[in-house]
């Protein structure tokens, strides 16, 4: 259970069981985004300017409530000392870990985006960019969150601490991909901005998963 | 040189060596630091000639300045002994990170009260979005991340490597905090607002400035080195040397 | 000497408020912080130096010296 293909199908068939996994982070941005217009005044014009930076900080919060069990089940259960104590590089298996979980909770997200843009009033125009900055952003909070996950795995009271630990490592890309939106509707162009905020995914994807595999190392009392 | 330099690294990683040597320093620093930020803040205070625009309320840039650079600094510093910690697994670089973390968050959140204070009388409020009070709030959260999470683990090895590597994914964010805030802020707000031009600063503000910002490091070496030690005594305490030590004391 | 007297001194042009608040707050936290290096510091001493009394207490107790 080490290579990159197994580690992944077998991600990837957990969550498709535990289909409340995949819901609940989805329902829960839903909800948040909701309480928005609520909570202020939906008057289409404040809708507009608050939309992208609401939808992107439910997203994050998203994510990163869901990242709390990412390794919490096979730590418990022996399967991360399995995989630790195997004599192979950690990075594939945690790299596909960390792609089946984005696809099982990031990735709807993405799709559910364009939706809620809706209901902030978002012109169509933008809502493929909202939902493009997403898909560059998400996996990058996925990577940064299992970060704090993997430091916080053995502690038995993950939530609060995680986000203490998270949310600072999350400014950077909220900047960035709430920025997008904002940017396009202000008549800029964005391209440069999707450049920096795939740049940032490329240093997320190639180093995130050594700093998350050193994580698990820590937590397991290595 | 590259020799000795590294050999004296190799001892700096003895807990001890590190105990004797501080511990003949500590005498002498702690000295030059009061001395240091006495002269640069009564300098400030007292000798420098107002600022044209701003009057005398510019006076507080005498703290805030060498704060949010000591803050800076301090989290710098930080995450090179995470690196060191997860590396090479030295006890050293662990009591370093613990020792730096409770001082940096203060300074950094001396720095931005100041920074409030300071912006009432010349903003008009006290708290403006401003790129670089933004980027001081971020780093003083991610202090705060480092101090939970040392203090979530009992084990205090285990505390510091993991503490170590958050300092070093800190310091990579801290870099790229900064530009993204300078972009975020360029973008929501047309004129931007300086807290301070060094560049066009005269030297009778300067000197004590910079006297100023050498006293606020002094201190914060002086304060960590003693937290240090007394951490370095705290999980050496079964050890004879330490045992020795403080009977001769006595 | 900047200022013509120590009132003027106090008064910072108006700002006095401010600036003393700011070196207010900044002393009092340096000052918390020192406050509490010294007590972690005199705090690990005393422990220490308890333990290694109890320890000698118990190694020259009559009971341990006859079975040593």
């Amino acid at each position: 259970m080490t290579g990159f293909a197994p580690t992944l199908a077998r991600e990837l068939r957990l969550g498709l069981c535990a289909r409340a996994e995949i819901i609940n982070p989805l329902f829960f941005f839903l909800m948040v985004v909701t309480l928005f217009p609520l909570g202020l005044d939906p008057e289409p014009d404040l809708l507009r300017r608050i939309g992208p930076g609401v939808v992107w900080v439910a997203a994050l919060l998203a994510v990163m409530l869901s990242l709390d069990q990412l390794f919490r089940r096979d730590y418990e259960s022996g399967a991360l000392e399995q995989l630790l104590v195997a004599p192979v590089a950690l990075y594939f298996p945690v790299l596909a870990r960390l792609l089946g979980h984005w696809l099982l909770t990031g990735l709807p997200l993405v799709v559910l985006s364009p939706v809620l843009g809706g209901l902030f009033a978002l012109p169509a125009a933008v809502l493929d960019e909202l939902a493009l900055s997403l898909l560059l952003g998400t996996p990058i909070l996925t990577v940064v969150g299992a970060i704090g996950a993997a430091l916080t795995t053995g502690l038995g009271r993950g939530g609060m601490l995680l986000a203490l630990l998270v949310l600072p490592l999350y400014v950077p890309v909220l900047i960035f991909g709430a920025g997008v939106v904002g940017r396009s509707l202000a008549g800029y162009d964005v391209d440069a901005v999707f450049a920096l905020l795939g740049a940032l995914l490329a240093l997320a994807v190639s180093l995130g998963p050594l700093a998350v595999a050193a994580g698990l190392r820590i937590s397991s009392g290595d | 040189m590259w020799n000795w330099l590294k050999k004296w690294y190799h001892k700096l990683g003895s807990p001890r060596y590190f105990y004797e040597i501080t511990g003949a320093w500590l005498p002498w620093v702690w000295p030059l630091a009061v001395l240091t930020l006495g002269a640069g803040l009564v300098w400030g205070l007292a000798f420098a000639p107002p600022d044209y625009q701003q009057g005398n309320s510019y006076r507080i840039i005498f703290i805030h300045v060498p704060a949010a650079s000591a803050a800076l600094l301090g989290y710098v510093a930080m995450g090179v002994a995470g690196l060191v910690a997860l590396v090479w697994r030295m006890k050293m670089a662990e009591i370093m990170i613990k020792a730096i973390a409770p001082f940096g968050a203060t300074l950094a959140a001396i720095a931005l009260i100041t920074g409030a204070i300071w912006g009432k009388p010349t903003w008009g409020t006290w708290w403006v979005w401003d790129a670089r009070l933004t980027s001081m709030l971020i780093l003083l959260f991610l202090y705060l991340g480092v101090i939970a999470l040392q203090n979530a683990i009992t084990d205090p090895r285990q505390a510091g490597r993991a503490a170590g590597l958050l300092a070093v994914v800190g310091v990579i964010n801290v870099v790229i905090v900064k530009y993204s805030v300078q972009w975020w802020n360029s973008l929501h707000q047309g004129s931007t607002i300086r807290m301070t031009e060094e560049s066009t600063m005269p030297p009778e503000m300067l000197t004590p400035l910079l006297i100023s910002m050498a006293g606020f490091y002094l201190l914060f070496a002086c304060i960590v080195l003693v937290n240090a030690r007394s951490e370095v005594l705290w999980r050496e305490r079964r050890a004879n040397w330490v045992r020795r030590e403080l009977s001769n004391v006595l | 000497m900047y200022f013509e007297s120590f009132a003027d001194f106090l008064e910072m042009g108006r700002h006095g408020f401010y600036v003393w608040t700011a070196y207010g707050v900044s002393l009092a936290l340096i000052v918390t912080n020192l406050v509490a290096m010294v007590h972690r510091r005199r705090q690990v001493r005393a422990e220490i130096r308890r333990a290694s009394r109890r320890e000698e207490a118990v190694e020259n107790h009559p009971r341990n010296e006859q079975s040593s």
